[in-house]
């Protein structure tokens, strides 16, 4: 992948109130996801009240940044016009070490892809931005 | 003569606002049904309806099941009620109606509104614009992507069981003269030969978006006895709604429809093996084979041994989706999932001309909707 994903168009989050710790915290290279104080369950994507009790006491903390790969695609025809330079690319669906799934911008590794890859946070720069992407462990460590 | 058409138990209100600032629909709908429910004396769990208004512009589509998903609900009965100011009160009646036709038990009718002063940026304001949009995971073709690699690695499925389901059908659309892809079979081979799109789906495992229309007329099994055409009955249903974004799917190898299908099976009294026809809801080949699984038709992650086992054509033991299913017959949008009730009817009628199966009693009907989030099963019955 030699393109660069900073100068991409792509469309960024439509942020809101909410929202915003996420993409704050996004902005400086962490992950950071609400946990409930009243069932002590982890919440991913943001809401105003925890999607398992309905609490309002949901508390943002810092995420470990550890993952896991559930499943990802190679995406060669992309749905938005914006990705077609970054093609192919990979997205995924990472399994968060605190229990929650989210999906997101797979960076590429020694090898391809595989489920139940090992992952690590990888903050990177897309469409002007950076986002909260992932990075195969092995490449982690590599680069350490 | 029953009285009671049911009871409202909790109400909820927000205090209004002349302008609300940087908040979306979805959590002010979240604010107020939390309220309407607590004030019930209810847990969360025990919503088992969702009836909602239309979300022009922020929630476009899939409005049920993505204030499902945003709430933690998995309604076995969602609707959109669209009746302008009679909403409200046309949700009280829905709600009634669908509890006493046992669709389900307790029902949030839930409608709010933001009224921010300067129009968002993007009228679409979901939580997949925000959380998955960014990432480049635009379109379904990924979601079924993700559904479809999930499976090979849970259960070593292979690109070539997932082709014959393509393959049989574009076998079974040359048998319909309306069909798209009428006199344009593509068998294994072809299909592994098309390009991949999102890997590891190809190009004919994607159903051909077209122009097109559906209907159907219900009424009573007693006013269908007067009418001219045989009677196709409704033995039994069942509907499922578990999320929206496929990164929130409790499963990705398995879905509501096994639930769905589960009580239209209890409640008709019927098995999947009894089946005379598979009308199967067929937006990519993964659909297919999930729905196999999931009516237990064969043990999980053997629907390609099944596929092998089987001859899927009018012909053949186990008929599936006739009319060539959309991945062969096209799909005219949302009326492409009704091509699978017109097809069942045609069939359990005796109409079905050239392609028309022997046995033709019973017939299972699929639909599904998002990223295999919404589900609906039914079970017709030729008089
Ligand atoms: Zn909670």
């Amino acid at each position: 992948m030699s393109v660069d994903l900073n100068a991409l168009k792509t469309p960024g989050p439509t942020i809101t109130a909410l929202t915003q710790p996420f993409w704050d915290a996004a902005a400086q290279g962490q992950l950071k996801i609400q946990h409930c104080e009243d069932c002590g369950r982890p919440v991913f994507y943001p809401r105003p009240i925890c999607p398992h009790c309905w609490s309002k006491r949901l508390v943002w903390k810092e995420a470990s940044g550890k993952g896991r790969l559930k499943s990802f695609s190679q995406i060669r025809k992309p749905g938005h016009p914006s990705w077609l330079p970054a093609a192919p690319y990979v997205v995924g669906l990472v399994a968060l070490a605190e229990g929650p799934t989210m999906l997101s911008f797979i960076l590429p590794g020694a090898r391809p892809p595989h489920v139940g890859d090992a992952l690590l946070l990888a903050p990177t720069a897309i469409g002007g931005r950076v986002l909260p992407a992932f990075k195969p462990v092995e490449t982690a460590t590599e680069e350490k | 003569m029953s009285q009671a058409k049911g009871a409202i138990v909790g109400i909820g209100e927000l205090k209004p606002q002349r302008l609300t600032s940087g908040v979306t629909t979805l959590e002010m709908i979240a604010e107020v049904a939390r309220l309407a429910v607590f004030d019930a004396g209810l847990e969360p769990a025990a919503i088992d309806g969702l009836l909602v208004g239309p979300q022009v512009g922020e929630t476009p589509q899939h409005v049920p099941a993505t204030i499902a998903e945003y709430l933690g609900l998995a309604p076995t009965m969602a609707n959109v009620v669209d009746l302008g100011g009679a909403s409200g009160a046309g949700m009280v009646w829905r709600a009634a109606a669908a509890i006493e036709a046992g669709m389900c038990e307790t029902v949030l009718c839930v409608l709010a509104n933001n009224r921010e002063e300067a129009p968002s940026r993007s009228p679409n304001r979901n939580p997949i614009r925000e959380f998955d949009v960014p990432f480049g995971a635009s379109g379904a073709n990924i979601s079924y992507a993700l559904l479809m690699q999930a499976h090979m690695a849970e259960h070593g499925s292979t690109a070539r069981d997932f082709a014959l389901i393509a393959a049989a059908a574009r076998a079974n659309a040359q048998l319909n003269p309306d069909a798209i892809f009428y006199g344009k079979p593509a068998d294994v081979e072809a299909v592994l030969a098309s390009p991949i799109i999102a890997s590891p789906l190809h190009l004919y495992e994607i159903v051909m978006p077209v122009a097109g229309g559906e209907a159907v007329v219900v009424t009573s099994a007693e006013r269908a006895r007067s009418l001219r055409k045989p009677t196709v009955h409704l033995l039994g249903a069942g509907e499922k709604v578990t999320h929206r974004a496929v990164s929130q799917a409790p499963s990705l190898t398995s879905g509501p429809l096994k639930s769905a299908m589960a009580r239209a099976f209890a409640q008709s009294g019927t098995r999947a093996d009894e089946m005379d026809l598979l009308s199967l809801y067929d937006c990519y080949t993964i659909m297919v084979a999930t729905t196999i699984e999931d009516a237990g038709l064969c043990a999980p992650g053997q629907f390609g041994a099944w596929l092998r086992d089987h001859d899927l054509t009018h012909n053949g033991d186990k008929p599936l989706n006739t009319h060539g299913g959309q991945l062969g017959f096209g799909q005219p949008d949302l009326a492409g999932g009704m091509t699978h009730v017109v097809e069942a009817v045609r069939q359990l009628r005796g109409e079905a001309d050239e392609r028309q199966i022997g046995k033709a009693e019973l017939a299972l009907v699929t639909g599904n909707g998002a990223t295999m989030s919404e589900a609906t099963a039914l079970v017709l019955g030729a008089a």
